[in-house]
């Protein structure tokens, strides 16, 4: 500004002679070190262009002169392994599951293979272990909706459950509350009975009219001592495993709002290889079935 | 506000302007309200309503009274720190929305509510990026440039309302694009998320700010252009270029929401990235450098190191920057030579990045002393130092072999808040600090021990949260390529996310260190508002003509 600034730095490098609100620039050079190095890096960006795919033209782009190519390195990785699987992935599926629990390497495929697919596509839902939460069935104990054969489980994954695969597992429980099939008071007296079911105390009176109204409503699918069965994908009332809950609020919501979970179809998203290996996963992991 | 009597120069040409831009404005919106189906659109249409109603109403109130009329011979300070307060609100408001998020993903099951919507993690994420990118860089870079050119220039804004209007308009755009992600308004382009008739507004507040910039510029009083003036109108332009060709859409109907992108596929890919690595150029790193050039020398009362260098880095920064975006997208559908061209642009931007660090580093020879004494100075050299890690690490991470491991990892997160908190948040910090008592006319801050807490708070949360990211990062890079003997991947992407947990309850600790510092910083602001004012303003006039024919 005004008053006169002396025109060096501490070092004696001049000032450019300008001023802006009292800031003034030294005129020092380009740091040596920052040139070369900035050179090193033009340098080794053109000798990578003339190596690898760099720059467009009109039609098409220059190759390099290695010929790499991303495209052709991940084709061929895919057609080696579409290959190494293919062979082992018909041994898979010409064997029957005994076989491959009796062959040491077919199974220990069989389950790599399968917790693989499984954690990506199963976990979401049945739990990274395959325990299970509310509403989605545990898958490591021997309580089966659809059946714990390898063969069942098999086609539970190949068709799903209420999926959109014409072959699906399918069945409905009414919304007996909800659509006004049961009155609340009929709700409750069934929910004491199928309470009674496991064993556990509960009031007479109320089961006991409980009962007739499970045998005209319940028994069709979950039979007439409430063990359940395949055939309709119907849950054992019977025993200490509940999908929706065990307690008689959760079972009360169930006959009232009859929930109906829905596993999807899995055919047209995993090859058949892979499908197997999931079917030997699981029942391996699983309690057994029956 | 500097709202003093004074002559007048004749007719107040803006105020009509402007009146007349702001009636039309509340016509078409008052149409756009009664003629849409959509609900979101309409509450949009009756925010424009409000917005240009309450600010003709303040237009009329100056137009019809010339004492109310700022007076012309002064720099323009009141919208300066009109900027200030905003910067430091959104910046809070912007951290805290972070802190949130991070929270959400430490704990997904604590900050969880299905029945509030509009506090899904894929609202609020896009609520924190636009929050601290456009609501607080963006007020920080408009207060900043209008605060640098004003005295580097020795000339007073250009266009008499003009920058006001540039900044309230500007919060308009915030408060839509704000408002859009919470109702669910979104066109799900990253950092690029508002709706056309938002980009509308925001292109027309833009193109206001480059005439006021650059009006300013043409009626300076110093013969050169000083080199923050460089950098600022660098990134006006740049934006402006950036964000019109990227937000290229067509709109359903001229009375709904939503709109079409003009590309599709890859092509949308590279134009969304070349819009985002730019924005991160040109918004977050080219005008910081510019706020650089003016505090760092200023608090330091040190000469720029070297003019040469800050030619040479200036011009190669914004020519190889704009090169540099394809390497976001390292092995997908864009073509190889695409990346490579992506790649080796961004290691040839290594070390012009790293001009702008050499440049602020080295003007401080000579005062390093007060890197002990003055914690401001400290926090400049701490962002300085940030700028040139990240600037490094970034280079590093579009190398195509590095990318493979990095892509798509918390590492690109700790990379992109090196720069963020590091960088963009110390830089800013900085000059608040140097701002509010050169604007409010206060002999220093209401107490440097404050600004040591905010600087020690504040750097030990950015470094636990970049270290846990790093961490967190590698680890589910490496978990994610992990093969087993047999050649599947040994582990589901459920388990990735698991195994980040303990990293991600550090990050959202040195999230609230982060926020507890700015926390601090605002009250400091705040006290220093409040104190006595010190001597009398006439430093702040602008210099006399024949002042400045001395030059």
């Amino acid at each position: 500004m005004s008053e006169p600034h002396d025109d060096k730095d501490a070092g004696g490098v001049e000032t450019t002679g300008h001023e802006w609100d009292g800031i003034r620039e030294l005129d020092n050079p380009l740091p040596r070190w920052w040139l070369w190095v900035w050179y090193a890096t033009i340098a080794w960006a053109l000798v990578y262009w003339v190596l690898m795919p760099a720059w467009p033209g009109i039609s098409g782009y220059t190759r390099g002169l290695i010929g790499q190519s991303d495209r052709a390195d991940v084709a061929a990785e895919l057609s080696r392994q579409k290959a190494e699987r293919g062979v082992i992935g018909a041994k898979l599926l010409a064997a029957t599951p005994e076989q491959i629990e009796r062959d040491p390497e077919l199974q220990a495929y069989a389950l790599a293979a399968g917790q693989a697919a499984f954690g990506d596509n199963c976990a979401t839902c049945h739990g990274s272990g395959g325990a299970g939460a509310k509403g989605y069935p545990n898958l490591r104990d021997d309580v089966w909706l659809w059946g714990g054969s390898p063969e069942q489980i098999e086609r539970t994954i190949r068709v799903g459950v209420r999926s959109s695969h014409p072959d699906t597992h399918t069945s409905q429980m009414p919304a007996f509350g909800r659509d006004g099939m049961l009155q609340p008071a009929q709700v409750s007296d069934v929910t004491e009975y199928v309470f009674s079911l496991s064993h556990r105390d509960v009031d007479k009176a109320k089961a006991g009219r409980g009962a007739q109204i499970f045998a005209d409503n319940c028994a069709a699918c979950h039979g007439p001592t409430g063990k359940g069965g395949p055939e309709y994908g119907a849950p054992d009332l019977t025993d200490a495993d509940w999908l929706y809950g065990a307690d008689r609020d959760s079972i009360q919501t169930q006959v009232w709002n009859g929930r109906n979970g829905v596993m999807p179809t899995w055919e047209n998203r995993l090859d058949p290889a892979t499908i197997r290996a999931l079917a030997v996963y699981v029942h391996a992991n699983s309690g057994g079935g029956r | 506000m500097s709202v003093t009597t004074s002559a007048e120069r004749g007719t107040p040409l803006d105020a009509v302007i402007l009146a007349v831009g702001l009636g039309l404005g509340a016509f078409l919106s008052l149409l756009m309200a009664a003629g849409t189906a959509d609900p979101l659109f309409r509450i949009h249409a009756y925010v424009f309503l409000a917005a240009f109603t309450l600010g003709l109403g303040v237009v009329v109130v100056r137009l019809t009274d010339p004492a109310r009329r700022e007076d012309g011979s002064r720099y323009m300070d009141g919208v300066v720190r009109a900027g200030v307060v905003a910067s430091m609100f959104w910046g809070l408001a912007g951290f805290a929305v972070g802190c949130l998020i991070a929270a959400q993903l430490a704990f997904p099951n604590l900050f969880y509510f299905p029945d509030l919507p509009w506090t899904n993690f894929g609202r609020m994420r896009p609520l924190h990026t636009s929050a601290v990118i456009f609501a607080f860089g963006g007020n920080v870079l408009i207060a900043s440039s209008f605060y640098v050119v004003q005295r580097t220039c020795k000339a007073r804004l250009f266009g008499g309302l003009l920058p006001w209007f540039v900044f309230w308009g500007y919060q308009l755009f915030i408060v839509l694009a704000a408002t859009g992600y919470l109702m669910g308004v979104t066109q799900s382009r990253e950092y690029a998320e508002p709706e056309w008739y938002v980009d509308i507004w925001l292109t027309i507040v833009w193109v206001a700010y480059l005439l006021a910039f650059l009006g300013t510029i043409w009626k300076r009083q110093e013969k050169h252009i000083y080199v923050a003036n460089w950098f600022y109108l660098g990134f006006i332009v740049t934006i402006a270029l950036l964000h019109v060709v990227n937000n290229l859409a067509i709109p359903v109907s001229a009375f709904a929401s939503h709109s079409y992108s003009l590309f599709a596929g890859v092509q949308d890919a590279l134009t969304q990235w070349w819009y985002g690595h730019n924005a991160v150029g040109f918004l977050l790193t080219v005008p910081f450098l510019a706020m650089m050039y003016y505090f760092v020398p200023k608090r330091a009362e040190r000469p720029v190191y070297s003019y040469r260098l800050s030619i040479v880095h200036f011009w190669s920064l914004i020519f190889i920057y704009i090169w540099a975006g394809p390497h976001h997208l390292h092995y997908t559908a864009l073509p190889q030579w695409a990346q490579t061209l992506g790649m080796t642009f961004s290691i040839m931007l290594w070390m012009p990045s790293w001009g702008g660090m050499i440049n602020g580093l080295m003007t401080l020879s000579g005062a390093w002393d007060k890197l002990r004494t003055d914690p401001v100075i400290r926090m400049m050299v701490v962002a300085l130092a940030f700028y040139g890690m990240a600037t490094f690490e970034g280079p590093l991470m579009s190398v195509r072999a590095v990318n493979a491991l990095s892509h798509y990892t918390d590492w690109t997160i700790g990379h992109v808040h090196a720069g963020a908190l590091g960088w963009v948040g110390f830089i800013s910090f900085g000059a608040l600090y140097c701002l509010v008592p050169w604007l409010w006319n206060k002999p220093g801050l209401y107490s440097i021990k404050l600004v040591e807490w905010h600087f020690w708070i504040a750097t030990t949360g950015t470094l636990l949260y970049i270290c846990s990211m790093w961490v967190s990062g590698i680890m589910e890079g490496l978990m994610w390529r992990e093969y087993t003997s047999e050649g599947f991947l040994a582990y589901s992407f459920v388990e990735t996310v698991s195994a980040k947990h303990v990293s991600n309850v550090i990050r959202l600790l040195g999230g609230l260190m982060f926020l507890g510092g700015a926390g601090v910083m605002a009250f400091n602001l705040w006290k220093t508002i409040r104190m006595p004012s010190a001597a009398p303003e006439a430093a702040r006039l602008v210099a006399q003509p024949a002042l400045a024919a001395a030059e």
